[in-house]
């Protein structure tokens, strides 16, 4: 452990924020899920501010996948709703491309690109632009998304396998052009489940700068298991346990959380 | 627009297809004896379902066992508008199609109206297998039914209208459906001018429809439709609607299937409910999986060897078609995934075809030629 300054412990214990969502980006009101009677989450609420940097911890099955799966529309809840904008926009109601177009940008557990794709195509289809069949039909890529396109494969080290086929890729630069693919979305909100895992230690360290630098501009909010990076880019964060809120505050909050120290951290740290 | 229109294909590709041209527009018609230059003409309206089935199956990964039933409505389309311009010199010498007087029909049923209009055929030719596609793929996709059960869909749908068709009453002439055509437009079919002209008319069909097809699945919808056919949840998650993109391919492909439907009435001279079989309709996907998928001049050639191998099987060991389908089907299946193309290409002459993905360079064409090569830290896979 390498933060020994503590703050007041008992922030970490408002585990189910009722208020200040009014200004949030993101704000997941009361959700449960249940699966044929089991609850993979029960009453969570969330509150993510514009701009903020959020880690999502939590053991296995605590439902932290599940939770995207419902902010994206992949799953819809049993009960409870999910905003946009305070509560302007109701997700909860929309399906997974509207939910995509309205600024959520999510990265998969497992790498997921278009294998048959190159690289630069992978790009080009994740690209912020007109998504209907009938405009895409005469659509090229502008020279300023050209420009764009060409920051981002230099930012995610992709520029000499541009014309590859994304299926050829090592696995670590498959998960870098999964991230490409989230920038060139350019959504309001990046959902990131596990970006770290199977990459190299340089490569680690790599995605936190690129997710510390992407937060303020964006919201990101980042499920890991791996507590060194974690640590390394926490500003605030949230553990999940069963299904909902355990505990949430900095890093050091969290940690000294006997609670979380119990279910979590006590067996990771 | 004139640079994209000769981008999709390498030089050596249009010269191909230039020569390609030259034999099937002047080349074949002065050979050729009359009475082949209606069977070849047959095997152009398959090569267009072909590119259809493989537009949708290749690049969508829609696969269709129903597409018989589109070309078929074209077909009728066009058989119902030959009906009517022989009305008056039936057997019965009635205005009535002949087999509406064996039923004892008094008038000419209200869909039938129109029909004397070649125009107005020729719209619905189109026009109704492309609305029946609309109505039933908004359906299907809509309700995300995909993969073999889909398949399956579509096997039953053109089952049902098969029955449909089959009965008088329906009103298309039963199980012998519509035929003893004489003349389109004014012109005999029975003249060689006729069914040259039709020829002709069906090679240019076959090109255009080459060049559409190839515009799409070079276009960006024929990028987001692979992705949609590799990983259809990651396209919802980057903000695209795969339903509309299926649904758009789905109805081109109908439409494009009725154009064919409606070439081949006049050259073979009948069309009854046995186009809607459900084995019609496998033997187009067969075509398909023998050419090679994805790659639109695969499906030409299978649609091509495969037809080729059942006229002349079935003139000479007429039992032994149904087999000879049957082994060439595992057999590709089970050795060539890749179909006759892969086969070609495997060989040599189509290698350099594969050394660059034919789409690949053109994502953004100003930046790819001088982009050096930059340090990775990635090791290569």
């Amino acid at each position: 452990m390498r933060e020994t300054q503590s703050s007041t412990p008992d922030a970490a214990s408002a585990a189910k924020p009722q208020t200040g969502w009014e200004n949030s980006i993101l704000f997941v009101d009361d959700v449960s899920v249940s699966f044929d009677g089991f609850l993979a989450i029960e009453h969570l609420s969330l509150v993510l501010e514009p701009g903020e940097l959020r880690c999502i911890i939590g053991p296995n099955g605590a439902g932290k996948t599940t939770m995207l799966d419902v902010i994206t529309g992949k799953t819809r809840p049993t009960s409870g709703r999910v905003f946009m904008h305070g509560q302007r926009i109701e997700l909860t109601s929309r399906s997974e491309y509207e939910i995509a177009r309205l600024g959520v940008g999510r990265k998969f557990q497992r790498p997921t690109v278009f294998p048959g794709h190159t690289v630069a195509e992978n790009l080009e289809l994740a690209l912020a632009a007109p998504k209907g069949v009938f405009r895409s039909l005469l659509r090229r890529v502008s020279p300023a998304e050209g420009e764009k396109l060409d920051q981002i494969l230099a930012t995610v080290g992709l520029r000499a396998e541009r014309t590859r086929a994304a299926g050829l890729l090592s696995h670590g630069q498959k998960q870098w052009l999964e991230i490409g693919m989230l920038l060139a979305q350019d959504p309001r909100v990046l959902l990131v489940d596990e970006p770290v895992a199977g990459m190299t230690h340089q490569e680690v360290e790599r995605t936190a700068e690129l997710l510390l630098s992407l937060a303020g501009a964006h919201t990101v909010v980042v499920i890991e298991h791996d507590m060194d990076f974690v640590r390394s880019i926490a500003r605030k964060v949230t553990v999940l346990h069963e299904g909902s809120v355990l505990a949430e505050g900095t890093m050091e909050q969290v940690q000294r959380d006997p609670r979380v120290t119990e279910v979590y951290l006590g067996e990771a740290a | 627009m004139k640079d994209r229109l000769f981008q999709i294909h390498s030089p050596r590709a249009w010269i191909v297809l230039a020569i390609l041209a030259v034999v099937l527009l002047a080349v074949v018609p002065a050979v050729a004896p009359a009475s082949l230059i209606p069977l070849l003409g047959k095997f152009l309206c398959f090569g267009i379902v072909a590119l259809a089935m493989d537009l949708l199956w290749g690049y969508a990964g829609i696969l269709s066992l129903g597409h018989g039933l589109f070309f078929a409505l074209g077909g009728y389309g066009m058989g119902m508008y030959l009906m009517r311009s022989i009305a008056g010199e039936g057997v019965y010498r009635s205005n009535l199609p002949d087999f509406m007087v064996f039923l004892d029909w008094k008038e000419l049923p209200w869909y039938w109206h129109g029909f004397d209009n070649f125009g107005f055929a020729a719209v619905m030719a189109l026009l109704a297998p492309g609305l029946l596609a609309l109505v039933f793929g908004w359906l299907t996709f809509r309700s995300r039914i995909k993969g073999v059960y889909l398949s399956i869909v579509t096997q039953a749908l053109t089952y049902a209208a098969m029955l449909l068709f089959f009965q008088n009453a329906t009103g298309f002439g039963g199980n012998n459906g519509l035929t003893d055509f004489k003349r389109i437009l004014g012109y005999s079919l029975q003249a060689d001018g006729t069914k040259v002209a039709l020829y002709v008319i069906t090679v240019c069909a076959l090109f255009a429809s080459y060049f559409g097809c190839r515009a799409l699945v070079n276009s960006k919808v024929g990028r987001v439709l692979r992705a949609v056919r590799d990983q259809e949840s990651k396209v919802m998650f980057c903000g695209y609607n795969p339903r509309d993109y299926k649904l758009f391919a789905w109805t081109f492909a109908a439409v494009l299937t009725g154009l064919a439907g409606a070439l081949y009435v006049p050259q073979v001279g009948i069309i009854n409910p046995s186009e809607m079989e459900p084995s019609a309709s496998i033997e187009m996907a067969i075509w398909v999986a023998v050419g090679g998928r994805a790659t639109l001049l695969g499906a030409l050639l299978g649609a091509g060897v495969v037809n080729g191998m059942k006229s002349w099987l079935t003139a000479s060991y007429p039992d032994a078609w149904l087999y000879a389908l049957a082994a060439l089907f595992v057999l590709v299946t089970l050795l060539l995934p890749e179909g006759l193309v892969g086969l070609l290409r495997r060989i040599g002459p189509l290698e350099r075809a594969r050394a660059k993905p034919p789409s690949a360079p053109r994502v953004s064409s100003g930046l790819s030629a001088g982009a050096a090569p930059v340090e990775t830290t990635q090791g290569k896979a």
